[in-house]
């Protein structure tokens, strides 16, 4: 079985964004980027699948610039096994991206895609649940636990009420959430031998995916600054603080 | 133009942040209907969404295959049954943000997710990059599907409307997946996102015991629901819907109160539109500080316990 799994390069998550002063978006420029934290999830999973037995290949895939092969060399440092980049400098929207993979999938048959469930960058939260419906199969959200059973795969997923498990047939579509594992660091020989693995270079039109946006972003802008309050010396003045504000 | 708002319930009940959507949808200027599909349990939520002040119809799919949400069943319903409107609407919960972006695909519309104000018939605000920025964008689609933080949308009156209930049907089971089990956190406590206040604990409070131990009593004390930081959760001291953040829950309750916890941005998302802030920490330099209306460097062992009783 053949697992697919997107990664996007996206603002390192320890990096606090900047809103442009002209309102046109946040600073990228000079800025650490790195895979999407989710996505490493998602790579890990599918390295440890194959570890278990019950994957062969994994096939990792970015939508994205250039620069985004660093991000895929980053998957194959970890243990995908080739790469493929889908280069256009373009913003590809959730719904785009969702279609180039569906034609992706279907020339690559995999058994699951395995998808981080949100970018922290436009924290959209779309794309796998996206594919699922374009490619007509079942989707495991927000998973922090994946176990397959022959033709099936159970999904254990975070909701607001606690945890939920479902049972899906596969092919089947999976995003991961936080505690779905905790991603390996490449190693330098792997990194080395990572640079030798397959990486294809495709484009949006290789698919027939128009990727022309639907939503145009007029303006970003900063959100409103909470202003710092008072320090308080101990317990009491708090207390006093409290009440004074009304709050309890 | 009218809108279809897709209801959340549980138990015969419909849950607040359903009201939350309801109010977003008012604001497209047009008709509110609410379509409730579940199983044994969605007439009585059904009847309780006709009476959502606003609302002037509800539709009502009833059948065991959408008991228990699952998105390849209740999707299908849901693209159908949008044929009639302009614009479909869904709290950002975590059912919401399951089922919409299927609908969305399925319509061949890009999904609007998590706006926070309504600026014109396709125009919204929705927060980008952990809520670092705000983002206003216009949808060229002839269709919405739009995602609702129920935190910046006030709840509708759960009563006052008469709507009537219509009952719709849709393909049931589409044969793709089953529920299984839930885990379910049983708590008399009130819900997070709907709390007015929270005391959330992080991963200063070393484990399960010690959370429970420092957390409950004072949270006890207020009437609180209970929150964590990512860290609290991944180390176990809680379950997973606890967390609040970024990838957590969005919360803005009246007051929050932070507890060893250090702010990072993604903690910070989740909580920064609460009222009144506290901020419990040995570390001046937390950036929890930066947001907190009242803050009190201390050790949280000798500070929580003083604050409880002294309350
Ligand atoms: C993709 C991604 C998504 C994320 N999503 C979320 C999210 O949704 N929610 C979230 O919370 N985090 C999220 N995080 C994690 C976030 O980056 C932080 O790691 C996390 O919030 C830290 O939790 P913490 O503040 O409890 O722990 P720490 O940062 O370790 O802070 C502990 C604090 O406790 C204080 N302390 C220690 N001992 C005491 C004492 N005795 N008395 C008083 N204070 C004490 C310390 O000074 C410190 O400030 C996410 C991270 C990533 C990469």
């Amino acid at each position: 079985m053949k697992i697919l799994v997107p990664v996007k390069r996206v603002i390192d998550y320890n990096v606090k964004p900047r809103v442009k002063a002209d309102g046109s978006g946040v600073d990228l420029a000079n800025v650490k980027m790195s895979m999407n934290p989710f996505d490493e999830i998602a790579v890990e999973e599918a390295i440890r699948l194959k570890e278990a037995g019950n994957a062969t290949e994994i096939i990792a895939v970015s939508v994205g610039p250039a620069k985004a092969q660093e991000t895929l060399r980053t998957a194959l440092a970890m243990g995908a096994d080739r790469a493929i980049l889908v280069e256009t400098d373009e913003l590809v929207e959730p719904l785009a991206v969702a279609k180039i993979l569906k034609a992706i999938a279907d020339e690559e048959g995999p058994g699951i895609v395995m998808l981080g469930k949100q970018a922290i960058d436009d924290d959209s939260n779309q794309t796998g649940q996206m594919l699922a419906a374009l490619m007509g199969r079942p989707q495991g959200t927000f998973a922090s636990e994946v176990a397959i059973d022959g033709d099936h795969v159970s999904v254990t997923r975070e909701v607001d009420g606690g945890l939920e498990t479902v049972k899906l047939s596969m092919p089947a579509i999976v995003t991961t959430d936080l505690r779905l594992n905790e991603p390996r660091y490449a190693s330098l020989p792997n990194i080395m031998k990572a640079k030798k693995k397959p990486l294809d270079v495709k484009t949006p039109a290789d698919f027939g995916v128009d990727v022309t946006p639907r939503i145009t972003t007029t303006n970003v802008s900063e959100p409103p600054v909470r202003q710092a309050g008072e320090m308080v010396e101990d317990v009491d003045a708090l207390v006093a603080k409290l009440k004074a504000l009304g709050a309890v | 133009m009218a809108a279809l708002v897709i209801a959340e319930h549980a138990g015969g009940q419909i849950a607040d942040a359903t009201l939350s959507a309801v109010t977003a949808a008012a604001k497209l200027g047009g008709d509110v209907h609410v379509l409730v599909a579940g199983g044994d349990d969605a007439k009585g939520a059904a009847d309780a969404a006709a009476q959502i002040a606003g609302v002037s119809k509800v539709l009502l799919a009833q059948d065991a295959a959408y008991a228990h949400q699952l998105a390849e069943n209740v999707a299908p319903l849901i693209a159908g049954v949008a044929e009639g409107y302009d614009a479909v609407l869904a709290p950002s919960t975590t059912t919401g943000k399951n089922i919409a972006p299927r609908v969305a695909a399925l319509l061949d519309v890009m999904q609007l997710s998590d706006i926070i104000s309504v600026e014109g018939p396709k125009s919204f605000t929705r927060p980008i990059y952990a809520g670092n920025a705000i983002a206003t964008v216009e949808s060229s689609d002839p269709k919405l599907v739009i995602t609702v933080r129920t935190t910046a949308f006030d709840k509708a009156e759960a009563t006052g409307g008469s709507a009537a209930v219509e009952a719709v049907n849709g393909a049931g089971d589409a044969g793709l997946s089953s529920f299984v089990k839930l885990d379910a956190v049983k708590s008399d406590r009130p819900e997070l996102t709907s709390a007015g206040i929270i005391v959330s604990g992080g991963r200063a409070l070393k484990d399960g015991p010690t959370f429970e131990q420092y957390i409950t009593p004072l949270a006890d004390k207020l009437g609180a629901a209970i929150g964590a930081s990512r860290a609290a959760v991944d180390a176990g001291y809680v379950p997973n819907d606890y967390q609040v953040g970024q990838t957590g829950k969005i919360v803005a309750p009246d007051l929050y109160i932070a507890i060893g916890i250090s702010g990072a941005i993604q903690h910070l998302a989740g909580m920064k539109d609460s009222k009144v802030i506290v901020a419990i920490n040995k570390d001046a330099d937390a950036p929890i500080f930066q947001v907190a209306d009242i803050g009190l460097v201390a050790d949280l062992f000798n500070a929580v316990p003083e604050l409880t009783e002294k309350l």
